[in-house]
């Protein structure tokens, strides 16, 4: 056999392996969403948007559910996004080089890939205990805090890949440095911070575990940052579990949702990254 | 006699500044001096003892070789060099009579009488309008109108005017090349600097652009004192008064750029610029 026949052989056996190994990957991605749409589309009703979580054995929706979890989201992304943004810019603006910059990028990191039951622990012992009670704002907190790695990181990143010579020709101007951040870096990495930002909310919009130690759940419309309040995640692991079947598809619903909207948030951050790359 | 003796000698006081008050050919005052300037990278010296004068409403080109100091000599002019920690410089630079090497200095305002164009175009990422505005707007609030005018006046003496009055609420980023150099250097007088320091402005540029470029700096030459780092023996030729050559961190010679090219004092240029070694 000689030497090219040899290697064509060799890449079609690698090449087939990566094909299987890639083919097996997805399979199971698509048999995860095939599964949801098949037992989640039947529960997307108008009644799911607009009534309460029911009692076993009657109507109802995720209603309660679905605002809560905007709602602590929302302040979680309130409370992450500046912090991170803040803390992101200050390893890649003012202190690339230095020992604490180092110190504050490992503990990040560490922060990154905690488990986020950890971090539900720790807002118990911090918050729930304390207060005496499951609250919003306790759910609010846990999610805030699994916001702020990822923004930190991706906001550090981005403002990593904004050349030196923009930084260096905003100074070269007289421009001080506060200015040369906001006006220049920013504006050159802004897609790519906003980006950081949407990955982090479809991160914590299925997160579970933390809500469990601090929202829990609550079967009323409720408002009240200080009570315990529902959540799609919680809700759907409680009904999930359940024997009752009209839990247990409303569960399927509600699971659907989550998908579609980390789905969108996801293709909305690509979008937004693909964007900024083409236009520079 | 030794390069540095050389340099030492040529490294006078500042002139009186009404010298070339009657004839603009007559020697021109001296708009700044270095005065044994060392330089260090951490504990790399990069310059060792620089002296020399840079002329007011004249252009010295610094040339030399990859790595000799040329573009680390222009960073000390505005302190750069200072957005990065392990870097620094000593000895005196007078401007005007003013050491700006001392610690005191407001460097931003520094950087004000001291305008800097990089060897990349660096266009902020804003519209044409506002990357020139950027600057002026640094020193305070003008009337919309006036600020117009300013936009313009600059945009115009770095001839690009007539090639963006009417997209100047378009990204700066989306001009050529050379547009994106000539944004820069409209950016930088803008804000009506007395020195203007061009590191090697048109090497990343196509004939056609570098020739504006060359054409723009004799323009600008009438206003301001230029110092223009280069790599093409022919440009600083073409464009320069003043000529030093420096090689591993010295400098080897300074002078009239005509003597340099017809008639280098030292072996060690004539090799240089007659392309024997570098």
């Amino acid at each position: 056999m000689d030497i090219y026949t040899r290697r064509r052989i060799a890449n079609s056996v690698v090449m087939s392996l990566s094909v299987a190994a890639t083919a097996f990957g997805l399979m199971w991605l698509v048999l995860v969403l095939w599964t949801l749409l098949w037992n989640g589309v039947a529960a997307i009703t108008p009644a799911l948007f607009a009534q309460m979580t029911p009692p076993p054995g009657s109507a109802g929706g995720l209603l309660n559910a679905i605002f809560g979890s905007v709602v602590m989201t929302l302040i979680a992304t309130l409370i992450g996004t500046p912090t991170g943004i803040l803390a992101g810019t200050f390893l890649a603006e003012y202190s690339r080089k230095s020992r604490f910059g180092d110190v504050v990028r490992f503990i990040n990191d560490i922060l990154l890939s905690a488990p986020s039951i950890i971090v539900g622990l720790f807002v118990y012992e911090l918050m729930v205990v304390r207060m005496g009670h499951f609250s919003a704002w306790a759910g609010a907190v846990a999610l805030a805090i699994i916001v702020i790695p990822v923004v930190l990181r991706t906001t550090e990143d981005m403002l990593n890949l904004v050349p030196n010579a923009l930084r260096e020709a905003a100074a070269a101007l007289g421009s001080p440095k506060w200015k040369v951040i906001v006006m220049v870096s920013y504006r050159a990495a802004i897609q790519g911070m906003v980006t950081g930002v949407m990955l982090a909310v479809a991160r914590i919009a299925g997160e579970t575990a933390p809500l469990l130690f601090t929202a829990l759940n609550n079967q009323f419309w409720s408002t009240d940052l200080n009570a315990p309040m529902a959540n799609l995640p919680v809700v759907i692991f409680q009904f999930a579990m359940s024997p009752y079947a009209d839990w247990q598809t409303l569960a399927w619903g509600g699971a659907l949702l989550i998908t579609i909207t980390v789905l969108f948030l996801n293709i909305g951050a690509r979008a937004l990254a693909s964007w900024s790359t083409f236009k520079q | 006699m030794s390069p540095t003796q050389a340099a030492a000698r040529l490294a006078m006081p500042p002139a009186p500044s009404d010298s070339d008050a009657a004839d603009p050919q007559a020697t021109s005052r001296q708009k700044a001096v270095m005065r044994n300037v060392d330089f260090f990278y951490d504990s790399f010296q990069a310059l060792k003892n620089i002296s020399l004068p840079l002329h007011d409403k004249r252009v010295t080109a610094f040339i030399g070789p990859s790595g000799c100091g040329k573009s680390t000599l222009l960073r000390i002019l505005n302190r750069i060099y200072e957005l990065y920690p392990g870097q620094r410089a000593t000895g005196e630079v007078l401007v005007d009579g003013e050491n700006i090497l001392s610690p005191g200095l407001d460097l931003n305002l520094l950087r004000a009488r001291i305008g800097m164009v990089f060897q990349r175009p660096t266009p902020f990422p804003m519209s044409i309008y506002d990357n020139i505005a950027f600057g002026i707007r640094l020193y305070g609030r003008l009337p919309r109108s006036e600020l117009d005018d300013r936009v313009e006046s600059a945009l115009r003496r770095a001839a690009l005017w007539d090639e963006v009055k009417d997209k100047l609420r378009q990204s700066g980023l989306g001009l050529s090349g050379g547009q994106q150099q000539r944004l820069c250097i409209a950016r930088a007088v803008a804000v009506q600097p007395e020195i203007l320091l061009l590191d090697e402005p048109a090497s990343a540029l196509d004939p056609l652009s570098t020739q504006r470029i060359e054409e723009l700096i004799a323009e600008l030459k009438a206003d301001y004192c230029i110092a223009i780092v280069t790599h093409n023996m022919q440009q600083a030729a073409r464009s320069s008064d003043y000529t030093a050559f420096m090689y591993l961190g010295e400098l080897i010679e300074f002078d009239e750029t005509e003597r340099i090219f017809t008639h280098p004092k030292q072996k060690h240029t004539e090799d240089y610029i007659t392309g024997r070694f570098g």
